[in-house]
């Protein structure tokens, strides 16, 4: 494992030699300057070799967004993460397949976070969020991800598959474990661990579907709505696509909001003038909230595989080449975001960011995630004048989900 | 310079002298009206400028490409009259064009 100052100066080394998927790059947060140098000098950057074979990097704004909607030339299949999944566990998900099948899968869960459905579910979220804050210690030191940003995030994917309650944390424990492994995102997971848990997963997703279907509800949390659509009315006879779309959702609706959440505690404390203008107007709230996850970048990457020799920003991409979308590199591009490095919650257009990707696999939960966080920053404000960061965080080693296992705090009342 | 008329779900109406040769989504854009977010800046990749173009307009505004299609088709809201703003390009023959706006953009 390379330490920090085991990393090579970003501006002096060998540009062939810059692996953006070293994942210490994250874990140490050190990942900027690597960036910067490759939207300037290499903005289509190939990497010839890696843990992860091959690839293509692809770090400004623009061409991300090219990429992403070319979804002809650069498919998501066999799957959207650097690593490959290899063969022990061959799961399909909506997020990993191209159109037309694609679009009928997500489009029988979509309806759980459309509008009129968000809208329906706000009070709720309010009232657990009410709770959870209530709950925390004032003037004692405390843990922010484990105490609100996994409860609530746990909580709130409990509600959208109607998973029972009181083994909730089952989801975040599957989440945290799908992702997790050197082979496909360099983290620190161990392979059998995850195996065992996946099929502890399929199991128990299994058992609910089974009960469910049993019980005729007519209801709208995500396994009613696949069983009730015929295109993935009987999904739970394909078991590895059943896993695969049920850890897409699991990871979809956790990891991400998880670690803005977090996120946003930290860009305030370490950007003390805008948390100022936040207290002088909470009004900036929403605007904050798509700053927050700009400034975050939850997922770090995604990945497409080029399905024909095309020639990219005068490269030359093969058939069969991994090529990577940094969105976080995205979302730092000065040619895309004025003063791109800096937090600052009343933007111009906070909402012209990348976190979400784009064309047909844009993030599907935007504006539950939006409204989460929104419900959040609301209700703490109302109950603390400033929640303090009292050390360093410790940030997850990983070179696709950009978060923290540990942010210790202080709150401070009104 | 074209009258283009914009009606949000409210049924609040906004009535704007269009820019020729500039988006339809740019022209709301600027000049202040509520009801589209366009994330993506104007590429058709996000799907947050959604509108409904009138029937009877349908001729000058023209027809969705492949990819406008497929953001459509993620939108449960999409009608036979849904339309990325983004990708209409205000034109003389658009005078007195009336598009609406959905409830929510997504």
């Amino acid at each position: 494992m390379i330490t920090n100052d085991q990393l090579a100066d970003p501006w002096t080394m060998p540009l062939e030699d810059i692996d953006v998927s070293e994942p210490t790059l994250y874990s140490q947060d050190a990942w900027r300057p690597y960036f910067a140098r490759l939207r300037e000098q290499d903005p289509v950057h190939y990497q010839a070799t890696s843990p992860f074979g091959p690839f293509w990097s692809i770090t400004r704004f623009a061409d991300i967004v090219e990429v992403d909607k070319n979804h002809q030339d650069f498919s998501s299949e066999p799957t959207i993460i650097i690593g490959d999944l290899g063969d022990d566990l061959p799961v399909e998900q909506f997020i990993s397949m191209d159109p037309p099948k694609h679009d009928v899968q997500r489009r029988a869960v979509q309806p759980v976070v459309a509008p009129k459905n968000l809208k329906d579910m706000e009070g709720l979220i309010r009232s657990r969020v009410c709770t959870i804050l209530d709950d925390l210690p004032v003037g004692e030191t405390f843990d922010w991800v484990e105490h609100v940003s996994i409860n609530l995030t746990t909580q709130m994917l409990a509600t959208l598959f109607d998973f029972p309650f009181e083994e909730r944390s089952k989801l975040t424990y599957w989440s945290d474990l799908a992702a997790g492994t050197p082979e496909l995102t360099g983290g620190d997971g161990d392979p059998e661990e995850r195996m065992a848990g996946m099929q502890d997963c399929l199991a128990t997703f299994t058992r609910i579907w089974h009960e469910r279907k049993a019980s005729g509800e007519d209801s709208m949390d995500l396994i009613s709505l696949m069983q009730r659509d015929p295109n993935t009315g009987d999904m739970v006879d394909r078991p590895m696509e059943f896993l695969g779309n049920i850890l897409l959702l699991i990871i979809g609706g956790n990891d991400t909001t998880r670690n803005s959440a977090t996120g946003g505690v930290l860009a305030l404390n370490e950007n003390p003038a805008e948390y100022e203008k936040l207290r002088a107007n909470p009004a900036l709230i929403p605007s904050m909230v798509s700053e927050v996850i700009r400034w975050q970048t939850p997922l770090a990457h995604m990945r497409r595989t080029a399905t024909r020799d095309v020639e990219f920003q005068g490269k030359q991409i093969h058939k069969g080449d991994k090529v990577v979308m940094w969105y976080l590199s995205g979302n730092r591009d000065e040619d895309a975001i004025d003063n791109a490095d800096e937090f600052i919650i009343d933007r111009a257009n906070p909402r012209h960011h990348i976190s979400f990707g784009f064309g047909v696999h844009r993030c599907m939960g935007n504006r539950l995630a939006e409204m989460q966080l929104r419900i959040l920053w609301e209700e703490i404000m109302k109950r603390f004048s400033f929640v303090e960061v009292v050390a360093e965080p410790e940030r997850v080693r990983s070179n696709f989900v950009r978060g923290y296992a540990t942010l210790p705090v202080k709150l401070h009342a009104l | 310079m074209p009258s283009i008329t914009l009606i949000e779900f409210t049924g609040e109406t906004h009535t704007i002298e269009a820019e020729i040769g500039k988006s339809l989504m740019l022209n709301a854009i600027d000049q202040g009206i509520p009801g589209i977010d366009a994330d993506c800046g104007g590429a058709g990749a996000c799907g947050t400028c959604h509108c409904f173009v009138e029937s009877q307009w349908q001729g000058s505004t023209g027809e969705a490409d492949a990819l406008e299609e497929s953001m459509l088709g993620m939108r449960p809201d999409r009608t036979e009259y849904s339309r990325l703003s983004c990708q209409i390009d205000v034109s003389s023959d658009m005078d007195g064009l009336i598009v609406r706006l959905p409830e929510d953009q997504m």
